[in-house]
């Protein structure tokens, strides 16, 4: 095969839907270390933040690219919402407990988006968005705009981390928890600041999967197991973990087709998962093992 | 013949929850005796289903089958495949704590149930196994659903009554220990990841269980009937919302849902069309929010389960057990 070919067939596609994997793993691993519980509802709440801003364009009729904050703002709050309805009252309780009712939410994340939306595949806009040509690499401006959307999030979610007060707080609480309630950090907030982050950047990964495929009920049950193998291959609680483990399961599951039946392409993400676990489980970044 | 036939919705009925009833003490044995988080009951149950069915039916062409052994061989070679399948999940998993597991098993449901859609040579992919022997199947239908119900009874009666008698045993105390206080176990000498790898396999052997006679009573299996998360879930609210860790509690807790369950269907056929199918994804919102309420103001379910003598106070966190 053609070096070209392998890259426009291959590589690119593998690097815009890991960008999108890479979206949903950072809000993975930031709950999955700070509120320590595996959050099952990710795929779901993605689902619903694609399908927001879907609303956001057909009944309100906004442009597409307005559509996008909307949801991540909306998501962020239903994020927060239902950890204060559904988890909050579980926080002292055996953490396995919470898991289960991420579960149990998932399933009513989902069982409203098929109440309100249908199960019918939607699209946020019709035609074919064609190809442009750089040099011999088929890019759509779509996949630009995801690629260069999702580079902006990092960069401003690793500047928040890092140089503000209530992303140190974070950054402490997922370090270490005691220590960090001990020296004065507000939990709910942070809680509430995780949510907030994760929920939004569910739904950026929910739009972005909806612009370059398109909007199923299901789409986010079918993007939660590679999100999680992100996570996990990442390293539990490492942003940048999540993002290479995100671009890694991405460009692993398209170049899968070349050895095994497309049918099976899904798996690949899960043997990653299962290989991790079982060689280094810390993950490529050293994080956690809860 | 009458009543037989005003019996026949009931008799349909009691045969799922003998059928639940097998796959929710499965999990009680995960669940309320080791602590262990499978999210995936789906995926054993179609390992059983298929296994059995494939054992039993008659021969296809370009599919892997034929054998036409008795129905009581496919039930054994459907727990005993399950059990094979989990062995490696748990050798794999057991050793981290629960979350890891439940991401696992939900990626293994999702895998059996790819294998079950895609390999024609084995399931036949979507025409699924057909034509699987159903036991006393050539009585009248009213007789032989009674029948049916009779064997699934019998089923779920022994599985009831083993389990009830490993927990009483020391084993039973041991995985109780286990789920309670791992550390304190372990430096007591229990070797608590083979403990925890026997409870998986053991609970995954009755979800196979369920998944044979399911196979059994519809007389083939396709991939629709082992939708990944629907079904695996619904027996998580059986056993949650009966009472983990309590057998009566669990049965009890199936007849519940069940009973609910069936009686949202028949609500929502009821329904106009023009609502039928919305209000057929509010049954799994409602069912979802069951959960949370439990979760929220009984988390020891309906029946809890019974704390052994003497009962000392140990403060919340221990008495209050998951």
């Amino acid at each position: 095969m053609e070096m070209i070919s392998f890259l426009n067939f291959y590589l690119i596609p593998g690097i815009v839907i890991g960008s999108i994997y890479a979206l949903g793993a950072i809000g993975l691993t930031l709950i999955f270390s700070i509120m320590r519980h595996a959050h099952l509802a990710h795929g779901d709440m993605a689902a619903l933040g694609a399908f927001l801003a879907l609303a956001g364009i057909t009944t309100i009729g906004l442009p597409a690219y307005a559509a996008l904050p909307l949801a991540v703002i909306a998501t962020g709050l239903i994020a927060i919402g239902i950890d204060k309805l559904f988890y909050s009252h579980l926080r002292t309780r055996p953490k396995i407990l919470t898991t289960i009712s991420t579960l149990g939410i998932a399933l009513m994340i989902r069982s409203v988006v098929q109440i309100v939306w249908g199960v019918d595949t939607r699209l946020y806009s019709n035609g074919i968005s064609r190809p442009q040509n750089w040099f011999g690499l088929k890019i759509k401006a779509v996949e630009m705009y995801t690629l260069s959307a999702v580079v902006l999030f990092v960069v401003a979610l690793v500047l928040f981390l890092t140089k503000s007060k209530w992303g140190k707080a974070m950054r402490a609480m997922s370090d270490n928890r005691n220590l960090a309630l001990l020296s004065g950090v507000d939990n709910n907030k942070v809680v509430a600041l995780t949510w907030l982050i994760s929920g939004g950047l569910c739904a950026a990964s929910g739009y972005f999967l909806g612009m370059n495929t398109e909007l199923k009920s299901m789409m986010g049950w079918n993007i939660l197991l590679p999100t999680f193998a992100a996570a996990i291959l990442g390293g539990v609680g490492k942003i940048e973990g999540a993002v290479a483990g995100g671009l890694i399961i991405g460009i692993v599951e398209e170049l899968s087709v070349m050895v095994i039946p497309s049918e099976y392409k899904a798996l690949s993400a899960f043997a990653i998962l299962l290989l991790v676990l079982l060689v280094r489980p810390r993950g490529l970044f050293k994080g956690k093992i809860l | 013949m009458d009543i037989l036939a005003t019996l026949n919705y009931p008799v349909y009925l009691a045969i799922f929850v003998c059928i639940y009833g097998c796959l929710a003490i499965g999990l009680n044995v995960q669940w309320g005796y080791a602590g262990l988080f499978n999210a995936g009951v789906a995926g054993f149950f179609a390992v059983g289903a298929y296994t059995s069915a494939i054992l039993t039916s008659p021969d296809v062409e370009d599919r892997l089958g034929g054998f036409d052994l008795p129905v009581p061989v496919g039930i054994a070679g459907a727990m005993l495949m399950a059990a094979l399948v989990a062995w490696p999940i748990g050798k794999i998993c057991l050793r981290f704590r629960g979350d890891y597991l439940a991401i696992v098993t939900i990626g293994v449901a999702e895998a059996i149930r790819l294998v079950a859609r895609s390999e024609d040579w084995l399931t036949g992919s979507t025409r699924g196994v057909n034509d699987v022997p159903r036991p006393f199947g050539s009585l009248p239908y009213a007789y032989s659903q009674l029948a049916f119900l009779a064997l699934a009874a019998a089923a779920v009666v022994v599985v009831y009554i083993l389990v009830e008698r490993q927990s009483v045993s020391p084993w039973g105390r041991m995985m109780r220990a286990i789920r309670d206080n791992e550390d304190a176990a372990a430096a007591m000498g229990k070797n608590v990841p083979q403990r925890r790898l026997q409870a998986f396999v053991l609970g995954a052997a009755f979800m196979g269980l369920g998944g044979a006679l399911y196979a059994h009573l519809g007389r083939s299996i396709t991939p629709e009937a082992i939708d990944p998360m629907i079904s695996s879930f619904l027996i998580w609210i059986m056993v949650i919302l009966g009472g983990s860790g309590n057998n009566r509690g669990v049965l009890l807790g199936v007849l519940v849902v069940w009973v609910i369950w069936s009686a949202s269907e028949f609500i929502t056929d009821l329904l106009p069309t023009a609502i039928s199918l919305q209000a057929k994804y509010g049954r799994i919102f409602v069912i979802g929010l069951v959960l949370q309420l439990v979760l929220r103001f009984r988390p020891e379910g309906i029946l809890p389960e019974p704390l052994s003598k003497p009962r000392v106070d140990l403060g919340k966190e221990v008495t209050e057990r998951v």
